[in-house]
This record gives C-alpha cells, structure tokens and sequence, in this order.
C-alpha cells in the first residue's frame, strides 16, 4: 500500500468524469489503427461461404453493454452482410435483451431477412459449459424449441443441425461465466469448431493465451478499442469509434495521476533522507 | 513381360481416374471414442458445389432424410437417434448445382460404442501421474515427515484481522467470491470461511457473509455454524449472518458496498472467484479504512486485488489455504504432490521449447491430441 | 454417519465423473452429464432458499426497526413490483396472466411494464456500478503505480505504454515514426507486452490454478479435507 500523501480521491473522479464526458461532446477524431487480433476474427467472417450457419451468442448483460453492445452490433451486421444465417443463443439471462435490441437496430438496414431462415433466436439457456457440452452431443435435446415456442424441426435454419457438425464457426460475446473461456473448451477444444469472441478490456489479458498457434481463438476483440476496430474494418462507425476519444483522454488523465503519485513519493522520500 | 503390365497398369489407372472424376468416394464409420452414438461419414473433398442428400434406414424400415450436406466440406456427424449396436443403410445422393445426380451409394455401418477414448491418452498419463504423485505425498506424510510449507501472509493475516474486528467492536466482512458451489474457487474461499469463523467465534467477532448464489448460501451457514459449534459458541452462531443478496454481478456489488460504506467492517475478505466487481469491492474497502484480503485463481483480477488491498492470495496459494491453516500432514502432503505436477510441467514445457527449435513434432502431436 | 454418507457420495460422484471422461462407452459417457443435470436441478430450488433468506433477513429489519431498516422496504418493495409486472403483463414477447396489456405498453412506449422498467431502471443501475470502474481504477492506479524497486518501476513503464497504445492518442503520438522504426509504433509495442510478456505470466498463473484445483479436488474425493461440510 501507498505511504505516500494520499490525494483526495473525488478530485480524480472529478477529472475522470469530465475526461470521458467532454471528448464525447466535442470530437477530437484521432485516427483508429486495426490490430492483429481484431484483423484475425473480421477475416473469419468475411471469408466464411455466404448461406453458412453460425453461432453468435450472447454472454453479457446490460452492465457490460457499452463495451459489448458495439462490438456486438459491428459483428452482426457483418455477418448479415456476408449472408450468414445467424442462430443466437444466450448463456446470460440477460443476454436475450441484447440481441434483441441489436435485431432492432439493424432490422431497417436488413429488411429481407426472414426469421427461421435468415437467423432464428433460441433464446437463453441455463447450465452454462455443461448446456454447451450437450448441445455439441445433441442440439436439439438442449433446444428443441426456438424462443417463441417454434419446434426447431420446422425451421429451415435448423435443417441438419444435430450438434456443432454444421455450424461454421461460433462466435461469443462475453462478460464471465459462462463465456468465451467455456466456448473455447467445448465448441473448439472437443468439436473443433471455429471460436471467436469479444470480451471487455478489463478481462482480455486473461484470454489472450487462448489466440495462439493452436487457434483456440480465432481473433479477439478487447473492449471498446476492439469494438471500434471491427467498425472500421467494416466501414461503419458507430458508438465504440466516437467512445475512442473519451478513453484515450480518460487513460491519459490516469498516467498524468501515476506520474503525480511517483513524483509525490520521490519527494516525500528525499524529504525522509 | 514386364512392360505389358505396365502398359496395362496405366491404362487402368486412367479409366479408374476417368470413372471416379466427379465421385466424392463417400465412406461411412462408426464415429470413433464415442458411445456408439453416432456415425460419420466421410467423402472426398473436390470443391464441386452442389449437396449431398442424406437418407438412412434400419434394417426393414423404409428409407427417412437425415440431411442435406455441403459437398465442400469433407464429413458429417450423424448423430440423430442412432443406437449402438443397431445396423444402418445410408443412401447418399449427390447433386450438382444443375440438380443432376452425379452419384449415389448405399452403405451399411453397425455403430458401436468404446471402452476408451484414444484421443485422451496424453491427458490420461497426466492425470494418473499428477494423481498418484499427490496420492503418494499424501500417505507418505503419515510417517511423520516434517514437510515445509513457505510463509503465506494473507493466510496469517487472519489473526490481526480478528483481533482488529474484536478490538474496534466492528463486523468481518466475508465474500466467498461470485461463482456457483461448482466452482473450485468458491469451495476453496468456504473453507478458509470455516477457519476464519472459528477464530470470530472464539474472540467474539461479528462475521458477516452475503452471498449471491443459493447453493452458496446453504453451505456457507452450515459452516459458519459448525465453526460456532467446533468453538465451543453455538449460541453465538446467528443464521442470518449468512445471508442471500441477488444473483446479479452488479445487484450484488451494490449490495455488498453499501453494507461496506454502513457497517464499515474492520475487516473485508474477499476469497474465491471473482469479476469486474473485484475493485469496485476492494476500492470501496479500502476508503472504509478496513484491513483487506484478497485471493482468487482469476489472473484478470488479481492486478486490481494486489493494488487495492493489503494481503492476496495469488492463483494456486487460494487452494493451499484449506492445508496451510489446518497444517494437517496429509493435505501437505498433497501440495508436495502438486510440485511434482509443476515440475513435469516445467520440464515438458523446457524439452517441447527446444523439440520444436529443431522442429520435432512427436511431442506437440502427442499432447495436442485431444 | 452424518458425515460419512457425504463422503461416500462425494468419492462416488468425483471417480464416475473422472472415469467417464475416459469412457465413452455407456453407461459412463452419460452417467456424469445426468449427475450434472441433478446438480442443475438442485441449484433450480436453492434459488427459492435464496429469495427465502432475502424475504427474512429484510423483513427481521423492518420489524424490529434495525439500523438503516429504510433500505429493506425498498429492497423488498422493488423485488416483489418486478415479479408482480412480470406475471401480470409478462416480459418481451412472452404474455401474463393478464395477456400482453397493450393499454399500458402503449403508454409506456410501446414496451410491457417490465420490460420498461428492465430497460430504463435496471439496465441504468448497471452499467452505473460497472461505470465506477473507470473512476476506481484511476483511483488505484495512482496509489498502486510507485515505482519503488526495479521491478515496480517495470511495471509502471509497460503500464503506461500499453494505456497509451490501446488507444487512439497512442496511434496519433508515433504515428508519424518511418517504417524502420514501426516496432517502437505505440500500439505495437503495447500488443507486443500484451502478447508475450502477459500472456506468459497469465498462463503460469493459469497452470498453477490448475494444479491448485487438482490437488483440492483429489483431497475432497478421498475425503482428506472436508471443511466444506461444515467443520471437521
């Protein structure tokens, strides 16, 4: 622990606030450069065949909606574009809501979309990486029904989907568990199925050793940063680019306030001397 | 003599090739390291687009679709109600774009189930060497060996932060982390709850335990209370110490800051798994000037533990606990059997380092067998 | 007795579990998916303990009038409010006992009273508590981050460079730097310290867990520790 001269701290809340609230006012508009790891996921879904079944589920809730929403809604409509029909599932209760707000957003950019062929919403499901284990054993013991009560057997989307055989790859937006960590054990590690994910700045180090060469992870978006990223790369900015700006400023106060505290120490220490 | 056979061996080679152009070669199997649950099939990869028709029969039964298939991949699980044991007649049809058959087979396959599953042999050797290794540790230490265990402050820190809480008249507060009964993290943060509330219940302490699942909340009371009991103050022990806040990460986070920011503990402990809500818990700790504990195996989290509070339990130490505090032999013993888990690991990771510098790949293929 | 039966139950389940991973011929390849689903179904009527303790420990405050005894009516007026709305109207598409009320969904918006609280009450309180994150690591960070030894000031340097280099204002300050120099580019070293130096030290953290939760596991299995039933 510090034995430095504490600072208050509502002055540092303060100058927080106004970093991330002013910048989303007036746009700096500094310029967004793509990475690797966000490079990597866009290019599985960009080179995925059209007319592809695919999983996006849904593993968040409304706290972690300004870092997922964006990235969410990015991938979306990015797979939409390249015609991929999108089963959505969700391993978060809350998670139902979000793709659902998402559908929303994207149903004017996207009229033609049939649902029960295009994409089709499962719904959520409890039991996390013990539920994902089983749908790779038996898909539809899991769901044998869509959200609204539609048995799977009557939609076209489900045709042939016993287990992760026919799904081109499964890609998670996720906040904890069950997440991305569960997807990567069970739909890539013991059904060798494509894994992608998104998940917030805070716990992307600790997925990180999943991208490697073994390609446990196709790719992975880190926070708003990710999420700004994937927009660019699919040309169509929205709240994670106009986010940048307020987090650059807000990580700039916070290493304005390190070089404080170090020169506070450094003094206070010469001062014992 | 020699080169009639040749000539001949040509030409069948190029009427077989001519035969087989558009054929995909499809090939039907017993799914393998399964229950007899399922049955590939397999065909040849040529990038012809079109689809694969699926049918599938039972001995005398008529023929029933199972699928349509993407010719562009190379192989399909079948895995709808199949039985072991039972044989099946595949009929595959391939069409090409233009809706023409180009081929159709019918195959036979009799699934069966095994008795073990091959693709786990490396885990399988790991298992039973780390396995055996704690095993042996653990029976070993009952001849009395003296076994060392480094100092873990946190773990000592149980004492001062008891003694504080009796001192100041204040509360402990205890978080057996945010997962479920199921997770390893969270039996391990209820067992250093047993430790912890026995010395409460000895020093007279209060301890309070919110916790944010119900199955959590039902083994945290029952040990609490057998702490009180096992401390020789089973009146002391109140039932709602222990209680249920919500199962909402941040609901809870909520929760457990504003009995933080009321109650002011003397003391917080925070041991298990935990998520985003590790600083927002441990930041509002520490402006109610508590002494801090932390300890979780969730390496995202432990920056924000090691900065906002004052002893944390890093990864593996969490699990040490339970042996530690009990300083009873035969658990010990068991972390000496961890070590040799550990340095087969190192050992491993050493020798796989300089195999693939000189590019041997046995050793990679065999534990990446999976 | 009282302890032994536990015991027994824990070493059967823990070696089936382990077994069957091995076997996947039946019964074991299924045996341990049905004790997972048993342990599902469990954890489905502990949430009715849960909402039980929530119920006595706030209704305990109102009675006997405890400190701060306020917090309880509104915690408890807004868990029954939310399953009240839920069962009368329903959430999303899914109706109530009363059907969908498209009288109030109208004036709420075109959205089920539930729905509109959840969307504009809880989904705010949320990401507010999650929003205090970027206001608590900043306070952390400022006491954390002195570079006392060598070691702490190591961290401070790779701490401020990947800051800078996730973000857009990185890309700007070496933006400029020619090709040759493209490894001192910000954001380049930021993903370098993040793939290789990081993820090493998040992986032997990750192994030492996992031997860590072998070596509970095994001694829970043959019942060496048993502190989680309560003592002993």
């Amino acid at each position: 622990m510090a034995t430095h001269k504490p600072l208050d701290r509502r002055i540092i809340f303060l100058l927080i606030f106004l970093g991330v609230a002013l910048p989303l006012i007036f746009t700096l508009g500094f310029k967004i450069e793509t990475t690797e790891n966000v490079e990597k996921a866009f290019n599985l879904i960009e080179n995925t065949q059209s007319g592809s079944r695919v999983i996006i589920s849904f593993d968040y809730d409304p706290a972690s909606k300004p870092e997922l929403h964006p990235m969410a809604k990015a991938v979306v409509e990015h797979a939409f574009r390249k015609k991929h029909k999108i089963i959505f599932t969700a391993f978060w209760p809350m998670g139902i809501s979000m793709y659902e707000d998402i559908l929303g957003q994207l149903a004017s950019e996207f009229p033609d979309l049939k649902y029960g062929e295009d994409y089709v919403t499962l719904g959520y499901k409890t039991g996390g990486q013990v539920t994902m284990q089983k749908m790779g054993k038996n898909f539809r013991n899991v769901f044998p029904s869509d959200q609204l009560g539609t048995l799977v057997s009557e939609l076209p989307i489900m045709d042939g989907i016993y287990n992760f055989d026919n799904i081109s790859y499964v890609f998670t937006l996720s906040a904890g568990t069950p997440g991305i960590k569960e997807w990567v054990q069970i739909a890539h590690d013991a059904y060798g199925v494509k894994t992608s994910g998104g998940v917030t700045a805070v716990s992307a180090p600790a997925i990180l050793p999943y991208v490697n060469d073994q390609e446990q992870l196709v790719g992975l978006l880190g926070g708003l940063k990710g999420a700004a990223e994937y927009e660019l790369l699919i040309g169509s900015p929205g709240t994670a680019t106009s986010g940048m700006d307020a987090q650059s400023i807000a990580h700039l106060i916070i290493i304005i306030f390190i070089v404080i505290g170090n020169i506070n120490y450094y003094i206070n220490k010469r001062k014992e001397i | 003599m020699q080169k009639r056979q040749l000539i001949f061996l040509v030409i069948a080679i190029f009427f077989l090739n001519f035969l087989f152009a558009d054929s995909l070669m499809f090939k039907v199997i017993d799914n393998p390291n399964d229950d007899g649950t399922g049955v590939l099939i397999k065909w040849h990869q040529s990038g012809i687009s079109g689809k694969i028709i699926l049918n599938r029969k039972e001995s005398l039964k008529s023929y029933e679709k199972i699928a349509t298939l993407d010719p562009t991949k190379s192989n399909y699980l079948d895995k709808k109600g199949i039985n072991p044991g039972t044989e099946y007649t595949y009929l595959i049809e391939f069409h090409n774009i233009k809706g023409q058959m180009i081929e159709k087979v019918e195959l036979v396959v009799t699934p069966t189930g095994q008795w073990f599953n091959t693709d786990k042999k490396a885990l399988l050797l790991f298992t039973l060497i780390i396995v055996f290794s704690i095993i042996y540790y653990i029976y070993s230490a009952r001849s009395g060996k003296d076994l060392y265990i480094r100092k873990i402050s946190g773990l000592d820190s149980m004492d001062e932060a008891v003694g504080r809480a009796t001192e100041m008249g204040k509360p402990i507060l205890y978080i057996p982390g945010t997962a479920d009964i199921d997770d390893m993290q969270t039996i391990a943060g209820l067992t250093i709850l047993g430790n912890l509330a026995q010395k409460a219940a000895e020093y007279d302490a209060e301890i309070i335990v919110p916790v944010n699942r119900s199955m959590v909340l039902s083994t945290a009371r029952e040990i609490v209370k057998e702490a009180f009991i096992k401390a020789g103050r089973p009146d002391a022990y109140k039932p709602d110490s222990v209680f249920y806040l919500t199962d909402d990460q941040f609901g809870f986070v909520a929760g457990v800051d504003g009995i933080i920011v009321r109650e002011k503990p003397a003391a917080n402990f925070y041991l298990g798994t935990f998520y985003a809500e590790s600083l927002i818990l441990a930041e509002t700790g520490f402006s109610s000037g508590a002494i801090q504990v932390a300890g979780t195996a969730m390496p995202s989290q432990l920056p924000f533990f090691v900065a906002a509070c004052d002893y944390t339990l890093i990864g593996e130490e969490l699990f040490a606990a339970s042996a530690y505090l009990s300083k009873d032999p035969h658990q010990l013993g068991s972390l000496k059997g961890q070590d040799v888990g550990k340095a087969l690991f190192v050992t491993l990771l050493f020798i796989g380092v300089i195999f693939e510098m000189f590019q041997i790949s046995f050793l990679k293929d065999f534990l990446t067998n999976q | 007795m009282k302890n032994k039966l536990p015991l027994l139950i824990t070493f059967m389940a823990g070696i089936i579990v382990i077994v069957s991973d091995f076997i996947p011929h039946r019964p074991f390849g299924t045996i341990s998916g049905t004790i997972e689903e048993w342990f599902l179904i469990i954890s489905g009527f502990a949430i009715i303990l849960g909402n039980l303790s929530l119920f006595k420990v706030n209704l305990n405050k109102i009675q006997f009038k405890m400190e701060n005894w306020q917090y309880s009516i509104v915690t408890l007026f807004s868990f029954i409010l939310m399953v009240v709305l839920g069962v009368l109207w329903g959430m999303e598409t899914n109706a109530g006992f009363l059907g969908h009320g498209e009288s109030i969904s109208s004036f709420l918006g075109d959205k089920k009273p539930f729905d509109y609280l959840f969307d504009n009450v809880y989904q705010n309180l949320s990401a507010t508590m999650f929003s205090l994150l970027a206001f608590f690591i900043a306070s952390a960070a400022y006491r954390a981050f002195i570079g006392r030894t060598f070691e702490s000031k190591l961290l401070v340097v790779s701490a401020i460079l990947v800051m800078l280099g996730r973000t857009t204002l990185g890309t700007y300050l070496t933006g400029w730097l020619p090709n040759s120099l493209d490894f001192l580019h910000l954001p380049n070293i930021a993903s370098f310290i993040m793939k290789y130096p990081n993820t090493a030290g998040q992986r032997a953290i990750m192994i030492g867990a996992g031997l860590g939760i072998i070596g509970s596991s095994i001694r829970i299995i043959l019942g060496i520790e048993r502190s989680y039933l309560g003592g002993n």
